[in-house]
């Protein structure tokens, strides 16, 4: 298992490379000039020129990433351009925003995704398989951000019960928090509620077919039992798979979601420095979400290992 | 091995038993109708549209659902059904477009990385590098970096999306390297292009086909947040996305500006994704879970 682990570690390490140069590279895609942007229309030439050695623009772009490597390996993320602060520091302060969305989302998204799925396998081909399967099949195809103007529509301005948008936090009023975040993580949850639901019904059709389980049964195992006992232990492993995706969807997703509901989270402060061409900002931002994912890309490959001996002698 | 099979009397060969099963697989048929009317809206979309799209008749702001304009009008008086069919015509060509570069991007890089061994890893890595961003992440990052238009929308989503398709296509070379006919082409000094084209691509096609329709799917999703977010194709060109946008900030009084687009990315993708679903049981039954 040590020995796997390591492995997968290594493999990573290429990828964080590559996600680094994609990160650093992005935002010099620009065809205009990012220093006559962050200067206004009103800025003069030698303004211009100071922003531009200010942040280093003048020199080639290889020297650029050069230091701009050099920082990032010492934890120095540089300084937000809009914002007057640390990069490193701006991120932090967005953590616990979209930290307590993804968390609501992902509670969300297994309370209600995995019990349909469940129902849905066990009363395969019935009306009740077919609500499920089509609940799922909407949930994936419905826009995240369209659902959440519906919801703020339905339950703030027709029937005036939660916010139309705002972030409470926790340690203020815990009762506020939970409100302020019930509709925009709902918003976020469906797609994952649908993905999940249509994959644990898949694993669970699988499993019920199996020589064991039938064993199980005949000999007089209760189905109650057999169901809790044999079935559901492996629908573990589309429940970490689903999670395993789903922080790259609720990442992508808080973006639109955070700004929908103007909550200061991370995919808000990406969005707002992309517009402002804040590039260390951008730069910092995709860096440390593309790296926290890769590792719990990794943490995932590890539970499977962990729960599945299989895979790890399979690679 | 298929002795067995062969004792048995032979039913008259069908044509096109593929077709055939497609067409009695329900959900499939209901996808292609939802699918089909998006299609039929956006083509002929000068046919049905009952007024010009970018017509602003300001004595008719935000007209509700009904009196004169079907599904009512918007902040500037534009018949909303007619912005709706002209922006299915952009929605679904930036989709289909990602589907055209992701798929022959896709299957190029995937078949490199599947068949010839020392590709595969600086060519997959690279693949999982940017995989590894949140997709709507990159494809803004990068939208917002080119500019707004129909064209960086699709350069955008197709980076976030050919490596996805790359590793598709990879998988099954992967399996279909090892088979016999392939080993014998080789040893009849078959060439490797030669072989990619005869012997690997064909084998390869059925999961890439459902892959691309799921990506179609995500590539109308993805556009309409895109053009929600303001690095779509700019206005006054009605998108999905960019209708929505101008709706949400008159959700309260007028709800319908924002509704409907929306409902249009909905059966959209609902029916795509019903296509993928049928395509998948039919062509792929083995991969019966599909993942993001």
């Amino acid at each position: 298992m040590l020995r796997f682990a390591a492995t997968r570690l290594v493999a990573a390490l290429p990828v964080l490379l590559l996600v680094s140069l994609v990160s650093f590279s992005v935002m010099h895609l620009i065809p205009g000039d990012p220093a006559s942007v962050i200067g206004g229309p009103a800025a003069t030439n030698q303004e211009i020129d100071a922003i531009r050695q200010q942040l280093g623009l003048d020199r080639p772009f290889l020297e650029q990433m050069l230091a701009w490597y050099g920082h990032v390996l010492q934890g120095d993320f540089g300084r937000s351009i809009l914002l007057n602060t640390t990069v490193w520091q701006a991120v932090v302060d967005r953590v616990p925003v979209t930290f307590s969305l993804s968390v609501l989302a992902l509670f969300m998204t297994i309370v209600a995704g995995v019990p349909a799925g469940v129902i849905a396998a066990l009363r395969a081909n019935t009306a009740v398989d077919a609500a499920v399967t089509g609940m799922a099949l909407l949930g994936v195809s419905v826009p995240s951000f369209w659902l959440a103007l519906m919801l703020i529509v339905l339950f703030s301005v027709i029937l005036e019960w939660l916010p139309t948008g705002g972030y409470v936090p926790f340690a203020e009023s815990p009762v506020d928090w939970f409100r302020s975040l019930l509709m925009p993580s709902l918003s976020l949850a469906l797609l994952q509620m649908g993905l999940l639901a249509r994959i644990t019904r898949a694993t669970m059709l699988e499993v019920l077919r199996q020589d064991y389980v039938r064993t199980a049964r005949a000999k007089g195992l209760p189905r109650v039992m057999v169901i809790g006992k044999h079935a559901l232990k492996n629908v573990m492993v589309p429940v970490i798979t689903v999670i395993g995706i789903s922080f790259g969807l609720l990442l992508s997703g808080s973006i639109v979601i955070e700004t929908v509901y103007s909550l200061p989270g991370i995919g808000r402060l990406l969005a707002t420095s992309i517009f402002g061409r804040d590039y260390p900002v951008i730069q910092g931002t995709l860096l440390l979400t593309a790296t926290m994912l890769v590792l719990v890309n990794l943490v995932v490959d590890l539970l499977y290992a962990a729960i599945d001996p299989r895979v790890r002698y399979g690679r | 091995m298929a002795v067995e099979a062969a004792v048995a009397p032979l039913a008259p060969p069908r044509r096109f038993p593929t077709l055939r099963r497609l067409f009695r697989h329900r959900l499939f048929l209901i996808g292609l109708v939802l699918f089909g009317t998006v299609v039929v809206l956006a083509v002929g979309a000068e046919l049905i549209a009952p007024h010009a799209p970018a017509r602003m008749q300001f004595r008719m702001r935000f007209r509700p659902p009904g009196e004169g304009f079907l599904l009512g009008t918007d902040n500037f008086g534009r018949d909303i059904l007619s912005r709706l069919v002209f922006g299915a015509r952009l929605s679904l060509g930036i989709g289909f477009a990602v589907v055209l570069v992701t798929g022959i991007a896709g299957t190029i890089i995937g078949l490199a990385a599947g068949y010839f061994r020392r590709l595969d890893e600086p060519l997959m890595r690279a693949m999982d590098a940017l995989m590894a961003f949140p997709a709507v992440m990159l494809a803004l990052a990068i939208a917002a970096a080119l500019g707004p238009s129909a064209v960086n929308a699709v350069i955008a989503l197709s980076v976030v999306y050919i490596p996805r398709t790359a590793r598709i296509v990879r998988a099954s070379v992967m399996v279909v390297r090892e088979m016999e006919y392939v080993q014998a082409a080789l040893a009849f000094g078959g060439r490797h292009l030669w072989i990619l084209w005869r012997h690997v691509l064909p084998n390869s096609l059925a999961p890439l086909i459902v892959q691309l329709t799921f990506i179609f799917a995500y590539a109308v999703l993805a556009e309409s947040i895109l053009s929600f977010l303001g690095v779509g194709p700019p206005p006054p060109t009605p998108t999905w996305g960019n209708m929505i946008a101008e709706g949400k900030d008159y959700i309260r009084e007028a709800w319908w500006i924002a509704m409907w687009p929306g409902l249009a990315i909905c059966l959209t993708v609902l029916g795509l994704n019903l296509l993928g679903d049928g395509l998948r049981d039919v062509l792929d039954p083995r991969l019966k879970v599909q993942q993001g």
